[in-house]
């Protein structure tokens, strides 16, 4: 029987395997799709400092089965807006995006928004609708798309251009899909609220199918610093990479083509790293062999001397943001955050940002609440299989004095350019043992702030208690003895009450 | 309250005691007065203080004082509690009110003094008895359990409303209650010649129905297991006030014979209290020996009864008579123990006719 081998395409290839994007069932798609197009808005936002601005509505529009139902979502932003040529395919063809560079931004490839788009279309079998302006032009265009799945294609149903009066700038998709609100809906308000804890400076509002809203308004308008792009650093280099960029190159010999392709590669460092490999720094990278190539990939993974990469490609939230957030959500008795160094895994850079928060609004649960996000993003699946929950899971807290039934959260952020998830879904963080280190090293660092707190607490708790106990008892054993001595007067013992607190608070 | 003009013994005693609270309280508002926090000393009962006197034979406490302080953090609810029950103890005995254990522990609930338990509760009246020196039958203060006694004794109550009344303890058949009202009595008249302690009830009312207490002229008193102290108490006094001598009949095993020589010299527990044992009791069985010389019925000892065998072996109050070191090694020896009624194998009146007569006489 003849074989029959055919191409397919990226789009058409996510269509059959929807599951690892994460639409396994209704309602996580419609979980997933709203995470997905928030993101990108938060994204589109913050590349140009904006504060953001994001609206969600989900809107009943039918029955679809037993259990699902048809839903609009629309999804509108105030971020930088997309050029009218690039909309037909950053919406309409998987894998094309502005994405394919080496800094840290929230999705990976601009592949979620693309899914939700090409989940709501299998589903609904309807177009989507993107209306966009960058600001900077008086026109808004606005195109209805599909995607022709087997060729990978947008399909331009409609395209209208309308005056900018108001300039304003953002973009507003708005499209149709299947899934169960009532379901999905504990963690997508979970999502929002999370989202508002690690966006501090972002205005975020969600209209829900029954009318209900739900706003989450900025505390600030700081931003943390927008990544940078960067090289690639010679720990993360793989063949493949090493070829394209020996293809693309205008470099003429080896010195040349490590410092200028690869990341705190200098001229001492590129020279040191030549000799190391026995490779000559004339020799003109385009004339290497296979097998020199590959050898380089094993030497730039073996050389110890490469400086670290440094984390100017990473925004992280930093300390004030994250006191920020957390206490616009939770606003704890008690709160400590705390941001690593940078570090690196396998050439990626990484920062951890731990907060820990006790007491106030943090719900008693009879363990710790962990608040996981990974570039900005909320993880809400998955706890257990995360490296943050173990590594929290494993700690001594009994050192630090915190007992397992007090109201105590923990939020736990990495960045990265190449967040190390497990699965595609980014529902939760691989345990390597460079990012274990860094949050355990981090959860330490607040652990340790919150024993101290927790001593003191204890310590004043002591001394109202003490001090209740003598005011509680002297009285007593005047009367007692009074009475049992024959005596009218109660003899005065405020003095003695007032030795016992001045005792306390020299203590 | 008028007191009987009687230099008696009971209500110079309660004179004494009342005096001893008050004291107390003055100490204490006294120091209060002067704004210092008022501390109270005590001998200590920890076992390093409890030593055996030879000379009063029973345990007494040493030299080593605590003191409490309403000043440490973890003495003055403590000190409290003692205050409240020097003062409810002061009203029991003004007011010739009685009390239980249990019953103070609800009473302090009713000046918000509370106790988290019966034993703390327990724990500082046996405060009060050592700073006093008085023991809680002193304060009106009785444990639940009851022992009792029959036979040709007549008493004057002194409490409310029975004062100057008169009653033969034999006038009811199942023995008179050694409670609150019988140990405040004065000893009037009587005609018996000694007192029969007995370890169990069920053996106390045999005696009575064998009509003991005229055969062998004796007042009858059911110890009811380890006697309590109002017992033991009230056996001394009848040594003491009567000179009566005291026989003891216990069952023959190791926690028969020492619930004999708790009567006899004391117990740990009550170092911190004095004239509560009878040194001149006597105990006149069953002992391993009479197991031997009567071929009574027998169970075998256990690892329990044994251990404790070697436990008293080494007590200090086992060595000033031979008899207890003699008994305990023919226990060891035999193995074995038997109980009081073991004597019924020979008719219910054996014990009775046969074997008390020869154990009063005196076999050593």
């Amino acid at each position: 029987m003849a074989q029959t081998f055919e191409e397919i395409s990226a789009s058409d290839f996510f269509y059959r395997n929807r599951d690892i994007a994460g639409f396994t069932n209704p309602s996580r798609a419609i979980f997933v799709a709203i995470r997905e197009i928030v993101e990108n808005s938060l994204d589109a936002a913050e590349s140009q400092k904006i504060p953001p601005d994001v609206f969600v509505r989900l809107s009943f529009e039918a029955e679809a089965t037993k259990d699902t139902q048809i839903y609009k979502l629309h999804v509108e932003d105030n971020g930088c807006g997309i050029p009218p040529r690039f909309i037909p395919s950053a919406f309409g063809q998987i894998l094309f995006g502005s994405k394919y560079k080496l800094k840290q931004t929230r999705g990976t490839f601009g592949l979620g928004g693309k899914m939700a788009l090409l989940y709501g279309q299998i589903t609904t079998h309807q177009s989507a609708t993107i209306t966009s302006s960058t600001g900077d032009t008086n026109k808004i265009y606005q195109f209805k798309l599909m995607i022709d799945i087997q060729r990978n294609r947008p399909i331009i149903i409609d395209r209208k251009v309308m005056i900018n009066k108001d300039g304003w700038r953002g973009t507003i998709i708005e499209f149709t899909l299947e899934g169960d609100y009532l379901r999905s809906m504990p963690k997508i308000l979970e999502y929002f609220k999370q989202t508002a804890m690690v966006n501090p400076y972002a205005n975020l509002t969600f209209v829900d199918p029954k009318g209900r809203l739900y706003k989450f308004i900025r505390v600030t308008t700081d931003m943390p610093e927008p990544p940078k792009e960067t090289l690639p650093h010679p720990y993360g280099v793989d063949v493949e990479l090493l070829q394209r960029v020996i293809a693309m190159t205008d470099c003429t010999n080896m010195l040349d083509f490590l410092r200028r392709h690869f990341h705190r590669v200098g001229e001492i460092t590129a020279q040191k790293f030549l000799e190391f490999s026995t490779l000559s720094p004339t020799k003109n990278p385009k004339k290497l062999s296979h097998e020199e190539i590959v050898r380089l990939t094993q030497n730039l993974k073996k050389y110890k001397d490469f400086l670290p990469p440094d984390a100017s490609c990473l925004s992280p939230l930093g300390e004030d943001l994250l006191r920020a957030g957390i206490v616009k959500e939770l606003y704890p008795e008690y709160l400590v955050v705390h941001q690593r160094k940078p570090s690196t895994y396998a050439g990626h850079p990484f920062i951890i940002e731990m907060g820990i928060a006790y007491g106030g609004g943090v719900p008693k649960t009879g363990g710790f609440v962990i608040y996981r996000f990974a570039n900005r993003i909320p993880l809400l699946y998955d706890e257990a299989s995360d490296v943050s929950f173990r590594v929290i899971n494993s700690m001594n807290w009994r050192r630090y004095k915190v007992a397992p039934d007090m109201p105590i959260a923990i939020v736990v952020h990495i960045c990265s350019t190449k967040v190390p998830y497990k699965t595609v879904g980014k529902e939760f963080i691989a345990d390597r043992a460079e990012v274990r280190r860094e949050v355990a090293n981090a959860l330490r660092e607040v652990a340790r702030q919150l024993g101290h707190f927790l001593t003191r607490q204890e310590h004043v708790d002591r001394e109202k208690k003490r001090i209740s106990i003598f005011s509680k008892y002297l009285p007593r054993i005047a009367q007692f003895s009074a009475m049992l001595a024959g005596k009218e007067r109660i003899p005065d013992i405020e003095k003695l009450l007032k030795s016992v607190q001045k005792y306390g608070a020299e203590e | 309250m008028v007191q009987k003009n009687s230099k008696s013994s009971i209500v110079e005693r309660q004179k004494q005691v009342v005096s001893s609270l008050k004291k107390l309280g003055t100490d204490i508002y006294n120091q209060l007065d002067k704004g210092v926090f008022p501390t109270i000393n005590m001998p200590s009962r920890s076992t390093e203080n409890i030593n055996y006197d030879p000379n009063s034979r029973q345990y007494i406490l040493g030299d080593r004082v605590v003191s409490r302080s309403a000043r440490n953090i973890r003495h003055v609810k403590p000190f409290t509690q003692l205050a409240w029950c020097a003062l409810f103890s002061n009203e029991l005995t003004t007011k010739k009110k009685t009390s239980t254990l249990r019953d103070v522990y609800y009473s302090a609930q009713a000046y918000e003094m509370t106790f988290t338990d019966q034993q703390e509760s327990n724990n500082i009246i046996t405060d009060l008895e050592t700073v006093t020196g008085f023991s809680r039958e002193d304060f009106h203060i009785f444990p639940e359990e009851r022992s009792a006694i029959f036979g040709d004794l007549t008493i004057g109550y002194t409490v409310p409303g029975y004062e100057g009344k008169q009653l033969n303890l034999t006038s009811h058949p199942d023995g008179v209650l050694i409670g609150p009202a019988l140990t405040s009595s004065e000893f009037i008249s009587t005609k018996a010649d000694k007192v029969i302690a007995i370890e169990k009830g069920a053996l106390f009312t045999r005696f009575i129905e064998e009509n003991v207490h005229n055969k062998h002229n004796s007042l009858l008193i059911s110890c009811g297991g380890q006697a309590p102290r109002q017992t033991r108490s009230f056996i001394r006094r009848l040594k003491e006030e009567l000179n009566l001598p005291v026989y003891i009949f216990t069952d023959g095993d190791p926690w028969g014979m020492h619930i004999a020589q708790v009567i006899i010299s004391g117990s740990a527990n009550a170092a911190h209290l004095r004239d509560l044992n009878t040194p001149d009791a006597v105990w006149s069985g069953v002992w391993a020996s009479d197991i031997i010389d009567y071929k009574l019925p027998t169970d075998p000892l256990d690892e329990v009864d044994i251990k404790r065998l070697y436990e008293l072996q080494k007590d200090p109050r086992y060595q000033n008579d031979p008899l207890w070191q003699r008994e305990i090694k023919t226990f060891l020896k035999i193995k074995k123990k038997a109980e009081q009624e073991a004597f019924s194998r020979y008719g219910l009146t054996y014990i009775v006719d046969e074997y008390l007569p020869r154990k009063l006489e005196g076999k050593k």
